[in-house]
């Protein structure tokens, strides 16, 4: 039987993933953009779960706009991507680190 | 059923976004010497949002689209500050612009919207308007600090800027999540009734946490400031002036709604919380501002350490500690304006006077604006009997009152430490001879001339006479009668 609970720890663990993937990735900016987008869809799990279990719509109405919005977002991250790789030849997040203190 | 009367509520809103859409379609069709007319308009459309916001709408509270917007006074006060001070970045923003070959619609519309995201977040009602109000400001200033699309600094504080904005918001909206599966409401309103008897008070918490990690980002208080002076840096400083601006205003309605509004019941766990950050903040905000060399790098984390002294307001939890800290979120935001106004006015093509250097015998060559960044940098410092002495003795007195004593000393005590960076700024300016090579000229535009002159002087004014904003202010608190 699958409970709530199950869905908690799985929305948990997908949101963990995704901080790992920004805090330990050294090396792509690219990937930094699929942990974020990971993040968003361990929100979506839980509300969903959560609305689900509650037997109240309105957390899948949110769910709706979390999607919206990380479309629109992601647009942006792609967009200033491209800008930094025409600037600087370079999407290594190593490298970008002109401005210290 | 939304009606008519739910759309007068959010007048300013939709004209602000009919508005700023026409904009859009004007730019596109205008020919590039015509662009002044652009800017004159976004001005105009600014002022009869405040117009609209301060009289256009029936009088006292009122709740729109079931409850998902709220117009209450510390909705209007936040929101006619939070246009002005965007109305002082167009006029400080002009020259500057011009003069790089950034004087595009780009800046007004984003701009604009950003400024509308700013009204849904402080009027909202519902955790979904407090996200799409959050994200509409931040993805509008992801796009305006990218503004200058040559500049590789630019685009870094860019990318920084995006990728630390979007993991706040991925915390803000998990511990939404988890508010929400512990109390089965979106709703703000009865989310401050359900709190206090969770059936899962533990997920609550964990949820509470996770929504003051989003704050904490979004305010940009220790630990979390990282993006702060990056951005503040390598963003355009006609970019940074508005960043570090009238946003300072939504991240005090952001806290408020959610922390008050939705989880006043926590406020014995959320107090403390604060507490912490708010001595970090101050820490770190003026103790590594003493080693910068650039004036922008140096007032980001004199931002850090300022949102800290707004959080000793927040850890209040009362009445009287919001309205301290309102009336330091826009004390900061005037303090801010000033500051950045003096470097916009100075800067050149090809010369951006944002090193301390910079502003070296700045009195010799131009005493005006010396003076004026001299109200500032005392202002920013809390040098009576300027407005930001009064607006920290506030939320000192705040942080006293909640019976944290020890806080309000560790507040004292960083006040002193801070003064040292800021008079050093003034002691160039006065005691240094002028750098060799170095012609500081000011910009000759009138109207940021005035502007800044009026703008600086207000911190003079504000704190001769500060009664009636902190009568406004503790009004919208319910604690006088307005």
């Amino acid at each position: 039987m699958i409970t709530l609970s199950h869905f908690i720890v799985l929305g948990a663990v997908l949101f963990c993933i995704a901080v790992a993937g920004l805090f330990i990735n050294r090396k792509n900016v690219i990937v930094l953009l699929m942990a974020i987008e990971l993040m968003l869809l361990a929100v979506n799990m839980n509300f969903v779960a959560f609305s689900r279990f509650l037997g109240d719509v309105s957390g899948q109405v949110f769910v709706f706009f979390i999607l919206t919005v990380a479309a629109a977002e992601s647009a942006i991250g792609l967009a200033i991507l491209v800008l930094l790789f025409r600037n600087r030849s370079t999407i290594n997040i190593a490298e970008i680190d002109s401005m210290k203190g | 059923m939304p009606n008519f009367n739910d759309i007068l509520v959010l007048l300013p809103e939709f004209y602000l976004v009919a508005a700023a859409c026409l904009l859009l379609l004007l730019d596109a069709f205008m020919k590039p010497e015509q662009r002044g007319l652009l800017h004159w308009l976004s001005i105009a459309v600014l002022l009869v949002a405040v117009y609209l916001v301060v009289a256009g709408q029936p009088d006292g509270t009122a709740t729109a689209f079931n409850g998902m917007f709220v117009r209450d006074r510390v909705a209007e006060i936040l929101k006619v500050f939070a246009l002005l001070c965007t109305v002082l970045v167009f006029v400080y923003a002009r020259p500057y612009l011009a003069d790089r070959k950034l004087f595009v619609g780009e800046f007004y519309t984003l701009a604009i919207f950003a400024v509308i995201g700013i009204m849904l977040l402080v009027s909202a009602g519902n955790l979904v308007t407090v996200y799409l109000g959050l994200e509409l400001l931040t993805l509008s200033s992801y796009a305006l600090v990218a503004l200058n699309r040559d500049s590789p600094l630019s685009s870094e504080a860019a990318i920084k800027y995006f990728v630390l904005g979007a993991l706040a918001s991925g915390m803000l909206l998990y511990g939404m999540s988890m508010v929400y599966g512990a109390t089965g409401t979106l709703s703000l309103a009865q989310l401050h009734g359900a709190a206090a008897h969770s059936a899962m008070p533990n997920l609550l918490l964990f949820g509470l946490i996770f929504m003051i990690i989003g704050i904490g980002f979004k305010l940009g208080v220790a630990p979390f400031h990282m993006w702060i002076p990056d951005v503040y840096q390598g963003a355009p400083t006609a970019v940074t002036v508005f960043i570090g601006s009238a946003p300072k205003l939504a991240a005090f309605g952001m806290a408020y709604r959610l922390l008050e509004s939705g989880l006043g019941d926590l406020a014995q766990h959320w107090q403390l919380m604060l507490a912490v950050l708010a001595v970090l903040s101050l820490a770190i905000g003026n103790l590594v501002a003493i080693v910068q060399s650039n004036l922008k790098r140096l007032l980001a984390y004199s931002t850090i350490s300022h949102m800290g002294y707004l959080l000793l307001g927040l850890v209040n939890a009362g009445p009287e500690g919001y309205a301290a800290a309102m009336f330091y979120a826009i004390s900061y935001a005037l303090m801010s304006t000033a500051a950045f106004g003096v470097i916009l006015a100075l800067a050149r093509a090809g010369f951006e006077c944002e090193e301390i250097d910079d502003f070296k015998g700045l009195n010799q060559r131009s005493p005006w604006m010396a003076f004026l960044m001299l109200l500032a940098m005392f202002s920013l410092a809390g040098v009576p009997p300027l407005f930001g002495f009064f607006a920290k003795l506030l939320v000192l007195q705040a942080a006293i009152d909640a019976n944290m004593l020890w806080l309000a000393i560790v507040g004292a005590v960083f006040a002193i430490i801070g003064l040292y960076y800021y008079l050093r700024v003034v002691k160039v300016m006065y005691f240094d001879k002028p750098q060799d090579g170095v012609r500081l000229e000011v910009q000759q535009d009138v109207s940021l001339r005035w502007m800044l002159s009026l703008n600086a002087l207000l911190l003079l004014v504000l704190g001769l006479c500060w009664g009636p904003l902190l009568g406004w202010c503790r009004a919208a608190f319910g604690l006088v009668s307005a």
